[in-house]
């Protein structure tokens, strides 16, 4: 089996999951509780928070657990607008969100907040002369996502986090899920107050999220409770998972460069050979994130592709494994201008660094024959 | 360019015959405080310590020169080639981010060469001119003014410097001696030993222990503020006495009313018996006057009459206001209301004598095998050397393997 689907989500690293087995026999305790089991389990955390923390260059105090890359989001967009909406209902976000926050602002716009959804060009980026048109003396909040999930468009982060500099009142909130392994330099530009991230995105367990808050920001808890996490983030703490994304993390950070130099060596193999078919298009660019690739074959139906694929032992996806099981026509390439012919046909290779060269030529043999078929067919 | 510290003392420059020691000691302190910089190069002389960075982040350094008692201002001073042009343009340059309107400020020329061609007053009047003519708000201001530029011009070269920042005051900690603080974990306790680093005394920190009454949370938590407290100095020993054998005897033998007393007055034996061992000289504790039935003056009498040692009290006459003021400042006071049992409220008398008699205890002491007690107490202790390379939060197990 060849796995293109790596931005869905990605298996857990050995080392990974060996902390996951570890803790969960070893270290079994409740950090809350005041007996020795409970200490060490609260030792535990609290390194894994450190070591979190040192690999994103911030404080421990910075760094938060919740069940994932949703739960960040959400506490983030709906804890900013419980905190600030006596200073404002306005929140700026772009058209190209992940659901977690889009929806969330949808639930806002009932409650009275205005949202701007910022435009994006055809290549899936927004504008930063509209970002500072949108922004009001009533904004709190602008919200961006760093990598988009289907097609791979990276924001101009740090051009938006100069512009903030001017308006620090306004809560900076980076929905970074995609992006670990990319712009590294541009998720901790300084003015970011608050940074979201997924385990499973980078090869650790499902059901685990990081929150990076800003130390001085502040955010409504939405689970209120036990007063876990600096009473911020109630519930008993997920520490295998916790100590075992520490892990994660530390290796896909060491491996960093090597690992971006690798995707990117691949989706330019990709690309190339995609290029070549006059009825295949690319939604996603050079410019944007090395492990995305969208693209789509005229009038054959994302849906189609998935299956044919798989059959063929390549699990590659239509454009967010979110959104796959439903007929919305995807939201970012809607944004990008894409009509709905093309945009129904997308679907999405996304690469870890386990993917290989020889994968590669196999998925270009397999592309060919499928090609050909389709072709046959639609004659 | 070279990038140096200067840093000038305050009350050292007092201290005559023992002013070489002192320098000595503040210099030896300041190496242990930037330990995370390992280019830094401390050089003592006669007026000054100078720290050539070597390339180590300023701004860090600057802030942790900031708790160093012993410093009274120190500023950043830059080694510049004996060209008047070239200094002139880079202390404008300099000057750039601190300029802003209405900023007051003034040149201080100093020549320590007088051969040099052109005296103070053209140098004070063509650079302050420059100076407006390149930040035409800023104003001139000769007594206090807000930015005040030093201008030394020594026989090779130029020392330039741009800022002064306030150190913490005080004496170097180690100059003046070895106490033995009382650290309980509540708020007072800490103050009270960072006022007597403050004055130069070197402390090692006491800590009674009396399991299961008392938690591992409330010892870690005195571990902890230990810790805090060698920002200010370096190194603390924090010295773990065990206490339960003692309450549950005085529990077992000793009226209520006169339980608190009777504590107090061992806790101040095993004190003193862990003083003489360490071959310090006084005994530093928290007791500020009238907060608890312990510390009525009366009481004070009662408890110190076991010891002749020296027990200085620096809150004795400070409000808790202002204890708790002192105790944010220097970042004890979140660790300090953590609530963790410490003094155990089963041992806690209903009502204590605040007005114990002599003879009263005297004679409830006969009950109690004193000299026991104390010896097997402070046979049990356990000494545990506190610094920031090793910050408490990172003790226990070492789970680096699994992460």
């Amino acid at each position: 089996m060849i796995y293109f689907d790596n931005s869905a989500t990605t298996k857990i690293f050995p080392e990974a999951l060996e902390t996951y087995f570890k803790v969960s026999e070893e270290v079994f305790g409740n950090p809350s509780s005041l007996h020795q089991e409970g200490v060490y389990a609260d030792q535990l955390l609290q390194q894994a928070r450190q070591q979190v923390a040192r690999l994103l260059e911030v404080s421990p105090q910075e760094i938060y657990f919740t069940s994932g890359g949703t739960e960040g989001d959400n506490w983030v967009i709906k804890g900013t607008a419980m905190e600030k909406y006596p200073h404002g209902k306005h929140i700026i976000t772009s058209a190209v969100e992940h659901p977690a926050v889009s929806k969330s602002m949808k639930q806002l716009e009932k409650l009275g907040f205005e949202i701007t959804y910022l435009p994006v060009n055809e290549r899936g980026v927004i504008s930063t002369a509209d970002l500072e048109h949108a922004i009001r003396t009533d904004t709190i909040l602008v919200s961006l996502i760093a990598v988009n999930n289907e097609v791979g468009a990276v924001q101009p982060l740090k051009e938006v986090g100069d512009i903030l500099e001017h308006y620090p009142r306004i809560h900076y909130h980076v929905d970074a899920v995609q992006a670990v392994t990319e712009q590294r330099a541009v998720i901790t530009h300084s003015r970011i107050d608050f940074l979201v991230l997924s385990a499973h995105k980078f090869n650790g367990p499902k059901g685990v999220g990081i929150v990076y808050k800003k130390a001085g920001r502040r955010l409504a808890p939405l689970l209120s409770g036990g007063g876990q996490e600096s009473g911020e983030r109630s519930s008993t703490e997920n520490l295998p998972g916790i100590a075992a994304t520490a892990r994660a993390l530390r290796i896909t950070i060491e491996d960093n460069l090597e690992t971006r130099q690798h995707e990117k060596k691949l989706r330019d193999l990709l690309m190339k050979f995609l290029k070549s078919f006059a009825d295949v298009r690319l939604f996603s660019g050079v410019e944007g994130a090395a492990h995305i690739i969208c693209f789509a074959m005229r009038d054959v139906r994302g849906e189609v592709m998935v299956h044919a694929f798989e059959d063929a032992g390549v699990i590659l996806s239509t454009t967010s494994a979110c959104a796959s099981k439903k007929s919305d026509t995807p939201a970012t390439l809607q944004a990008m201008g894409v009509c709905d012919s093309w945009s129904r046909c997308a679907v999405r290779i996304s690469l870890s660094k386990d993917n290989t060269v020889e994968e590669v030529e196999d998925f270009k043999k397999i592309f060919d024959q499928l090609h050909r078929k389709f072709k046959k067919i639609q004659k | 360019m070279e990038t140096r510290i200067q840093i000038r003392f305050g009350e050292l420059s007092t201290k005559g015959k023992n002013k070489k020691r002192f320098v000595q000691q503040l210099t030896r302190n300041i190496r242990q405080a930037t330990f995370a910089f390992p280019q830094i190069e401390v050089k003592p002389t006669h007026d000054f310590i100078f720290l050539n960075l070597n390339g180590e982040d300023e701004a860090a350094v600057i802030e942790r020169l900031k708790d160093i008692f012993g410093i009274a201002n120190f500023s950043p001073v830059y080694v510049l080639p004996r060209d008047y042009e070239r200094a002139q343009t880079f202390i404008v340059e300099a000057l750039g981010k601190k300029a802003k309107a209405g900023t007051t400020f003034k040149v201080d020329t100093r020549r320590s060469d007088h051969t040099y061609e052109h005296d103070t007053a053209w140098i004070n009047s063509k650079l302050g001119a420059a100076i407006l003519d390149a930040y035409p708000d800023l104003r001139v201001k000769m007594k206090n003014p807000e930015i005040r530029i030093r201008f030394d011009v020594k026989e090779d070269y130029f020392l330039v410097s741009t800022e002064t920042y306030s150190g913490a005051g005080g004496l170097p900690v180690g100059s003046n001696g070895r106490g033995m603080l009382m650290l309980s974990g509540g708020i007072d306790s800490p103050v009270a030993g960072y006022l007597a680093m403050k004055r130069g005394v070197q402390i090692e920190a006491l800590h009674f222990h009396s399991p299961p009454y008392t938690s591992p949370q409330a010892l870690k938590k005195a571990q902890d503020l230990t810790t805090k407290l060698t920002r200010f100095g370096g190194e603390i020993s924090f010295i773990e006495v065990p206490f339960t054998e003692i309450q549950e005897e005085i529990k077992a033998k000793i009226p209520d009313e006169y339980a608190m007393t009777i504590t107090r007055r061992m806790m101040l034996r095993i004190t003193d018996k862990v003083r003489a061992k360490k071959k310090h000289t006084v005994i530093f504790n928290g007791e500020s006057l009238g907060q608890v039935a312990s510390q009525t003056l009366d009481s004070m009498a009662v408890i110190n009459e076991v010891t002749c040692t020296p027990i200085i009290r620096p809150l004795a006459t400070m409000d808790k206001n202002e204890i708790i003021a002192l105790a944010k400042r220097i970042d004890t006071f979140d660790l300090s209301i953590q609530p963790f049992e410490d003094c155990c409220t089963l041992f806690a008398p209903r009502a204590p004598k605040t007005r114990p008699h002599f003879d009263k205890i005297h004679r409830f002491e006969q009950l109690l095998d004193i000299s026991g007690l104390v010896e097997r107490s402070v046979g049990g202790m356990i000494v545990t050397k506190m610094n920031e390379q090793l910050s408490s939060s990172e003790k226990g197990r070492d789970y680096s393997a699994l992460l």
